[in-house]
């Protein structure tokens, strides 16, 4: 099948008057249809530079980024961002943050405002839609937060740590939570974490980068037992731990 | 919220409702002992009435004024330049701190200007108004202009660059160009902001307004404090800056009410 997103030998380094940072060396990388894939590496390696330069925020000073075969910018495709912090804004209501993006395309037809009701109703917000943001509760904000992404129907989406700053046992709900909806969905998704069980147990495939300047040291499948089909399930498989341990040497070998 | 209040609670509220009851009270006799000393301390003799005037005068000197119904164009030339020159504050430092962060070359550029013409003392502008604009109202209007535009211009742009940048750029992954950044996320989240300049600023333009009234007018609160003085005449500029002080009051607290409704509503 070919690529949704293919990044080849991409470079991006950071300048300002002190001097440069090479934040990312040479990556390749490329993701099929469907796949959920999740990045994991040191703090500050570039993780959310990688995002940035995916969604066409910042250019890559070399290499290409091509989005459903094309380069991006030409590609015409759809990306969806989900930031740390769901940034629900506390001056509309639910209803109206998520139709924020729909608003800005001008979108808001017929079709996609049943498609985000539905959506809103599968996953428990409905009656929430006249509350402000400030009523729901941590992991609903996120929920609203995706379905406020999911409404552009997006042809990959990108998350950068969107659950890091959840309290843990939320942490634990909202990623299986969000993780079986983006599978439901059919999406695409580009993980950026620092958290590994969480890469473990989201992700078809697993990309440890190294330390700054960035590389893709490595790409882990992780395979479970059928019967280990949610993130939670996941986690207390036996052969959690084992993954667990190969990625946390990879990343203490490279310092 | 529904709940029947506890002991404990309603007796906290009635505390509390009691403690605003005093100070207003507090509020209304300092009034009260104020006014009565000046008054006395006149009659006695303690004071010259003819310099420092005294509460009764001042009533008589608004009585007076009030037959012919001078008073009241006064006040209102006064008002109608102060909301005149407050739109245009409000409407012109939100344009162009707009401007500013659209192009933050220009921002850069315009810094320096921008921060001595806030420091600059605006009176000593009202001469050279009144040379290139004439003894006019377009005068006036412009001095309370210059007193509170270019403060306004400077907190609305630090305001719009304080805004969370993860804000601007989730509007820049759904889409959005600098204008959606503007419309759905600057402004909102200033509003606050944009409100208390508001208060700001309309105590400003009154001082600008009065001070375009001393040199070039013929009408307006501003006016009968300097032609008063000039003839001597202090229960009117006694009155005339009385008067001021309620209008100040007045505008203040019209702005606070709107504060109030708009917090309400942002709270659901």
């Amino acid at each position: 099948m070919e690529p949704i997103l293919e990044l080849i030998h991409v470079s991006f380094s950071y300048h300002s008057e002190k001097g440069e940072t090479a934040a990312l060396s040479d990556i390749s990388l490329s993701v099929a249809p469907g796949e959920f894939i999740a990045v994991v590496g040191p703090s500050g390696c570039g993780k959310t530079t990688l995002l940035s330069l995916i969604s066409g925020l910042m250019a890559p000073e070399s290499g290409q980024i091509r989005l459903l075969g094309r380069p991006i910018g030409s590609s015409g495709a759809n990306i969806g961002y989900m930031l740390q912090r769901d940034h629900l804004f506390e001056w509309r209501t639910v209803y109206d943050n998520v139709l924020l993006g729909l608003e800005i395309r001008h979108r808001k037809n017929d079709r996609a405002l049943a498609r985000v009701d539905s959506m809103l109703d599968t996953y428990g917000l409905s009656e929430f839609k006249k509350a402000p943001p400030a009523a729901l509760s941590g992991g609903m904000r996120q929920r609203a937060a995706l379905i406020r992404t999911l409404a552009l129907e997006p042809d990959i989406l990108l998350l950068d740590e969107p659950f890091s700053a959840l309290d843990y046992q939320t942490r634990l709900e909202v990623g299986d939570d969000i993780g079986s909806i983006i599978r439901r969905e059919g999406r695409t998704a580009l993980l950026v974490t620092h958290d590994l069980a969480e890469a473990i147990t989201l992700a078809d495939r697993i990309v440890i980068l190294s330390a700054r300047p960035a590389t893709v040291q490595r790409i882990l499948t992780p395979v479970f037992e059928d019967s280990c089909d949610t993130p939670l399930k996941r986690r207390s498989s036996p052969l959690f731990s084992g993954y667990f341990e190969e990625i946390w040497k990879e990343l203490k070998a490279n310092g | 919220m529904d709940n029947p209040l506890s002991a404990a609670q309603a007796a906290y509220l009635k505390a509390q409702a009691r403690r605003r009851r005093l100070v207003l009270l507090g509020q209304f006799l300092l009034f009260v002992l104020f006014s009565g000393l000046w008054e006395l301390t006149a009659r006695c003799g303690i004071l010259n009435d003819f310099i420092f005037s005294s509460p009764s005068q001042m009533i008589k000197t608004f009585l007076q004024m009030t037959e012919d119904l001078s008073i009241f164009r006064h006040i209102g030339v006064t008002l109608a330049e102060t909301v005149e020159s407050f739109l245009i504050v409000t409407a012109g430092s939100l344009a162009a701190a707009m401007v500013l962060w659209l192009f933050p070359a220009l921002a850069a550029l315009l810094e320096p200007y921008l921060v001595m013409l806030n420091s600059l003392p605006k009176s000593a502008l009202a001469p050279v108004l009144i040379v290139w604009l004439g003894s006019n109202t377009k005068t006036i209007v412009t001095a309370a202009v210059s007193v509170a535009l270019f403060g306004s211009i400077m907190t609305l742009y630090t305001g719009f660059r304080q805004v969370d940048p993860d804000k601007v750029k989730l509007i820049r992954t759904l889409g959005g160009g600098s204008g959606d950044v503007l419309k759905r996320v600057l402004v909102p989240s200033c509003i606050p902001l944009i409100v208390s300049g508001m208060k700001v600023n309309i105590g400003l333009c009154l001082v600008g307004v009065v001070i375009g009234e001393f040199l070039a007018a013929e009408e307006g609160l501003g006016y009968l404090i300097i032609y008063g003085s000039q003839v001597f005449k202090m229960d009117l500029v006694m009155m005339s800056i009385v008067l001021l002080c309620l209008l100040a009051m007045g505008f203040y607290k019209l702005i606070g009410l709107l504060e109030t409704r708009i917090s309400k509503k942002r709270a659901g």
